[in-house]
């Protein structure tokens, strides 16, 4: 499956906005994304291991916590977003 | 009802000619136009996005709009605030977009307030506007404008761009979520580079900015189908248009149920942020760009690391050895912990976070050059470009 990466975090990532990883949760796959770039880690996820409040995760257009959050099952084809808050516009 | 309406803001002759592309559609009519003449309208801010959206809505006959901004021109902002030119540099913002929009039309009654949006003015500045349109640059001001639209009932139109993606909703609709639905909380500073550190494309705020005049001429007419309920992203880059559904949060601390914000909060503390800006405060371990000047002209040994990215090295550069703070751990071994380092990049807050983590990493004689590259351009060497 495939996981679009936003501009501000590409640069943990390997400069890509996509990512392809195979699993089989949401969970799964934000882990074997993680461990591939660990950089991403601190950006995802807060010192207790749960996803930041300020990053949503969407599984196609929903939004992962109104489905079963990280245990949400994928399957291939499907796309993982992760959508951070962003702020500029202003200045 | 609609007779009243007709006979307060008739349209006269030379409005009905020049909104006449409107007046011959059905969407629009005269019912629609003189909806359009009675819509009072608030842009928070009058830069990137707020600049095509004013001028936009002005065009479509928007009778009154408002503008909170505070700022001054600077040429940096031309490359995408289309509302000011050349010739307005080094005025203030709100004379300068109401001088346009008055040229763009003389019918618009222009609004100007020239103050920082606050916890203390903005519910009864939203008080009096129908719509409000958030076009800021920071997270505490989009959290205030958020929270005051649920407080006082208007709806939220809401964008935001960060170098070639964009976001744009409607939010704080009765039916629909609120921003804080979508994020119930900030990210903490420093996480997510603003504008003026990550760059932005200068036609972005362009499309989000006429994407979020869109939705408020929309909800002004009652017509269409409106963000409410959606995110819609833009990718300027690959030119791609996305939709995520969004759903009104049971829990929202501002528009659930059972709110918790019913009153508006010190967004600065809510968001982290101490003081004005978060301007590194300087330290004694500082140099000035005067001090670096004379102990260069004095011969002495001091090695110049620069550490902004290669492409702004390109724009300017002091003869530095650049590596870009992101990638100061693994190529710190290049560095030589016996010599006196000078770091600097553009305006000294990325210098200020390397010369921190060079000291943790055992480096004695290390300086952060204070207010970086522009301020050695602006009080040393005027033939070194600002950007």
């Amino acid at each position: 499956m495939k996981i679009l990466i936003p501009t501000p975090l590409r640069q943990y990532a390997g400069k890509l906005g996509v990512v392809e990883v195979t699993a089989t949760t949401v969970g799964e796959a934000l882990n074997s994304l993680t461990s591939a770039y660990p950089e991403l880690r601190r950006h995802l996820y807060n010192e207790e291991g749960k996803l930041r409040a300020f990053v949503n995760v969407y599984l196609n257009d929903d939004d992962v916590r109104y489905l079963q959050n990280e245990q949400t099952t994928v399957k291939d084809g499907d796309t993982l977003s992760i959508i951070p808050s962003i702020a500029g516009g202003r200045g | 009802m609609a007779n009243t309406v007709e006979t307060a803001a008739a349209l006269n002759k030379d409005e009905i000619l020049r909104y006449s592309r409107h007046l011959i559609m059905p969407e629009v009519g005269m019912e629609g136009q003189t909806r359009l003449k009675q819509a009072r309208v608030l842009c928070i801010g009058a830069g990137g996005l707020g600049s095509p959206l004013a001028m936009y809505l002005g065009a479509a006959g928007v009778g009154t709009i408002g503008i909170v901004d505070f700022d001054v021109v600077d040429f940096t902002n031309l490359q995408r605030q289309i509302i000011h030119g050349t010739a307005d540099v080094g005025r203030k913002k709100l004379d300068s977009a109401a001088d346009t929009l008055r040229e763009i039309n003389p019918y618009v009654n222009v609004r100007k307030f020239e103050t920082k949006l606050t916890s203390a003015n903005a519910l009864e500045l939203f008080r009096e506007f129908d719509i409000i349109v958030d076009g800021t640059d920071n997270f505490p001001t989009r959290y205030l404008v958020n929270d005051a639209c649920v407080l006082t009932g208007k709806p939220n139109v809401y964008g935001s761009i960060f170098r070639f993606e964009g976001q744009a909703s409607v939010f704080a609709t009765k039916e629909g979520p609120c921003y804080r639905c979508l994020y119930p909380e900030p990210p903490p500073p420093g996480l997510v580079p603003s504008c003026a550190e990550g760059g932005v494309l200068g036609i972005l705020p362009g499309l989000v900015g006429v994407i979020q005049a869109t939705e408020t001429i929309k909800l002004i007419l009652g017509s269409g189908d409106p963000l409410i309920g959606r995110l819609l992203l833009v990718d300027a880059l690959a030119m791609r248009f996305r939709e995520l559904k969004l759903r009104k949060n049971p829990d929202c601390p501002a528009c659930g149920p059972n709110p918790t914000v019913r009153e508006l909060i010190d967004y600065n503390q809510f968001c982290g942020i101490r003081g004005e800006e978060a301007v590194p405060a300087p330290v004694s371990s500082d140099m000035t760009v005067e001090e670096f000047k004379r102990r260069l002209n004095a011969g002495d040994d001091l090695f110049v690391l620069d550490v902004r990215e290669p492409h702004e090295y390109q724009i300017c550069n002091l003869g530095g050895y650049l590596i870009p703070l992101n990638d100061l751990p693994k190529r710190v071994h290049e560095l030589d912990s016996s010599r006196e380092i000078v770091v600097h990049c553009k305006m000294g807050g990325r210098s200020a976070k390397a010369a921190d983590f060079l000291r943790q990493s055992g480096f004695s004689k290390v300086h952060n050059l204070a207010g970086g590259i522009n301020a050695w351009a602006e009080r040393v060497d005027p033939n070194v470009p600002k950007y």
